[in-house]
């Protein structure tokens, strides 16, 4: 276990170096630059300001300049706004996308995974279908659409929810709804297949025999087993909620970090950019580590080597 | 010709009365709803099982067999099943009218089942002492130490090596053979009074059956639990078994001690049965199937199900059920050949 995990991180930081490498050339090769914008700067001072933030270098230099910042996390300056550093943006915006990702990706495992078991004890009931009617809506519409909708409906014309900002328990709640029904639509129905799957197997039938409650056969026997291909899809869906809050930071005004990330595209913030690239990648990296480590944790039979095997 | 002994015959185990029965099964009846019909999977099964007693319920497949043992349990899905006839008293209690709660007290209690196979049988990624320990935490108020303790005990009754080690352990680290006997043990962690084995030996191979088997003799010498063993293999019936129930389609054809049914076989099928095993003294002569098959139980026949399949079929075999007839104290047969009313 212990030398699989070292094995992993050793991988891990290939992978990120790789990201970071692929976004660094893909942004070079976008035509312009960050002081397109600047109205009314002649020729020599945009030159000036392209020597100072070694912008005039061959691509190379840049990329060795651009390694090392990495490795020492240092992204330098902004370009935009030169009296910040890419850390501090990454400090001051990281906390409240964290936040909004761990409630949305708590919400969406908890409420999908209970309306999953519920549809599956229900099967081809009434409320079975009205589960998954509504999972299929909530896979369908997008959470950029979701959002304008429940600002509309919460927020404008019942007025219970505040519609903007980040600022205290009930400004989090449209957005995570917005962000969380996707991925909770997605687990409510991988929940419920998979547990329709596993009541039929032997030990469930074992377990009753036992005399257990049906309670406890449902938590302790079924759905440990259920939730395999859940924790499979949940790597995934952690990447999707990542860049899911890009645009859900923008739609809610939210300062955190996917604000700074688009702006950088725009703007042609070259460190802002590959700062947020690299963290970004960093944290989806090491969230499917998790997974995997979560993996052998539900499953014994799944072991963790150095081979990378099971 | 009256119909006069059928009363005394349904009567005759009881008349045994030196000892309790420890279950009654009285006209059992379940049918299960699909998009296609009914099956009527049991219909009207009646026997009765004593103390430290082994009966075997043999038949092949989809004759109702574990049905039989599902109903017993309670454990039928329903929907689509249903008890639609009968009683299955245990200790004087009918089973088939308790309420759910009431039920699951007495299930893996009082009445414990083994699987058939014991690869799936074992929840994959929970340990082996919590699956040994949780259902008579959940019956008696027994301390988990204690309940740790009583199942090293049990797992070294039923002869598993370093007990304390195998506790900690998931199935996956357990021979089939081994884990079979793990099934077994959690069977027996609460001491029931009776065992049904669904074709417990069905999964495993040759030499591990026999280790299985003898351990059921075993068990059941030191703890006089009865047994209904469930099985298609009439090697297993020959090694175990005090009396056997010949089952064909939802229906007890021919009871009787082991003795009696193979030495002396009255029903047709039971006969059929037996002349299709292999035997080492008839080496080199082909088999003898028992031609055609089972009759469709989403409409079963009026008379006697196995008329279309039997070399000796009368013309009331097809159109009459035939009662019991009794042949001994314990040898009972469903078949017109034996029934002195019918007209040959």
């Amino acid at each position: 276990m212990a030398k699989y995990i070292v094995k992993r991180f050793f991988i891990m930081i290939i992978t990120v170096l790789l990201i970071a490498t692929l976004t660094f050339f893909l942004m070079h090769s976008i035509p312009g630059s960050p002081f397109n914008q600047e109205r009314g700067t002649s020729e020599a001072v945009q030159a000036n300001l392209e020597a100072f933030y070694g912008l005039d270098q061959p691509l190379y230099v840049q990329y060795a300049m651009y390694i090392k910042s990495i490795i020492t996390f240092d992204f330098g300056p902004s370009i935009k706004n030169p009296n910040q550093t890419v850390n501090d943006l990454l400090s001051r915006g990281f906390p409240i996308s964290f936040e909004l990702g761990i409630i949305t990706i708590l919400t969406a495992l908890v409420s999908g995974v209970t309306l999953g078991i519920i549809a599956a004890l229900r099967h081809n009931g009434f409320i079975d279908y009205l589960a998954m009617t509504f999972a299929v809506l909530g896979i369908s519409i997008p959470n950029f659409v979701l959002a304008t909708l429940v600002i509309q409906q919460f927020a404008v014309n019942w007025g219970i929810l505040p519609a903007a900002t980040w600022s205290s328990p009930a400004h989090m709640v449209l957005p995570t709804l917005a962000l969380a029904t996707g991925p909770m639509a997605i687990i409510a129905r991988l929940t419920r297949s998979s547990m329709l799957e596993v009541l039929t197997q032997d030990y469930i039938k074992m377990a009753k025999a036992k005399g257990l409650t049906p309670f406890r056969i449902i938590i302790k026997h079924a759905l440990k087993n259920a939730m395999m291909p859940v924790v499979t899809i949940l790597g995934t869906l952690i990447a999707g909620i990542l860049t899911g809050t890009f645009v859900i930071e923008k739609i809610f005004a939210i300062p955190g970090m996917g604000k700074y990330f688009v702006d950088s595209i725009n703007n042609r913030d070259y460190p802002v950019i590959m700062g947020t690239t690299v963290f970004y990648s960093s944290i989806l990296v090491f969230m499917l580590f998790l997974v995997d480590i979560a993996y052998s944790l539900l499953d014994p039979r799944i072991k963790l080597n150095a081979k990378g095997g099971e | 010709m009256k119909i006069a002994n059928d009363e005394k015959i349904k009567q005759n185990p009881k008349a045994k009365t030196y000892e309790q029965p420890v279950l009654q099964v009285d006209n059992l009846e379940v049918t299960f709803k699909t998009y296609g019909g009914t099956v009527q999977a049991v219909r009207g099964v009646s026997f009765n099982i004593m103390k430290g007693e082994t009966l075997a319920i043999v038949g092949e497949s989809g004759c109702g067999k574990s049905v039989t043992s599902s109903a017993i349990m309670g454990l039928i899905p329903s929907p689509p099943g249903k008890i639609t006839n009968g009683q299955v008293m245990f200790n004087g209690r009918d089973l088939t009218g308790l309420a759910k709660n009431e039920l699951r007290k007495i299930r893996g209690a009082d009445i414990s089942m083994i699987f058939q196979d014991p690869m799936t049988a074992l929840n994959p990624t929970l340990k082996i002492g919590d699956q040994l320990i949780e259902g008579i935490m959940q019956h008696t108020s027994i301390s988990t130490a204690d309940a740790k303790k009583k199942a090293i005990e049990m797992m070294k009754l039923v002869g598993i090596p370093n007990p304390t080690e195998r506790m900690k352990q998931y199935p996956h680290q357990f021979s089939g053979g081994m884990r079979q006997r793990i099934v077994i043990a959690i069977a027996l962690m609460c001491e029931p009074e009776l065992l049904i084995a669904d074709e417990p030996t069905t999964a495993l191979d040759v030499t591990i059956q026999a280790q299985i088997l003898e351990l059921f003799e075993e068990i059941q010498q030191k703890t006089g639990v009865a047994i209904i063993l469930i099985t298609h293999d009439l090697g297993v019936v020959a090694k175990i078994a005090n009396r056997i129930a010949v089952m064909y389609a939802g229906k007890i054809v021919e009871t009787g001690t082991k003795r009696e049914i193979f030495y002396e076989p009255k029903h047709p099928y039971t006969q059929g049965l037996l002349n299709s095993v292999p035997r080492l003294d008839l080496k080199g002569k082909p088999l003898e199937p028992i031609e055609g098959t089972p009759p469709d139980l989403f409409a079963p026949p009026v008379g006697c199900p196995f008329t279309a399949r039997c070399p000796h079929a009368m013309t009331v075999c097809e159109k009459i059920m035939p009662q019991q007839t009794a042949l001994s104290q314990s040898h009972g047969v469903n078949c017109w050949l034996l029934d002195e009313r019918a007209q040959r």
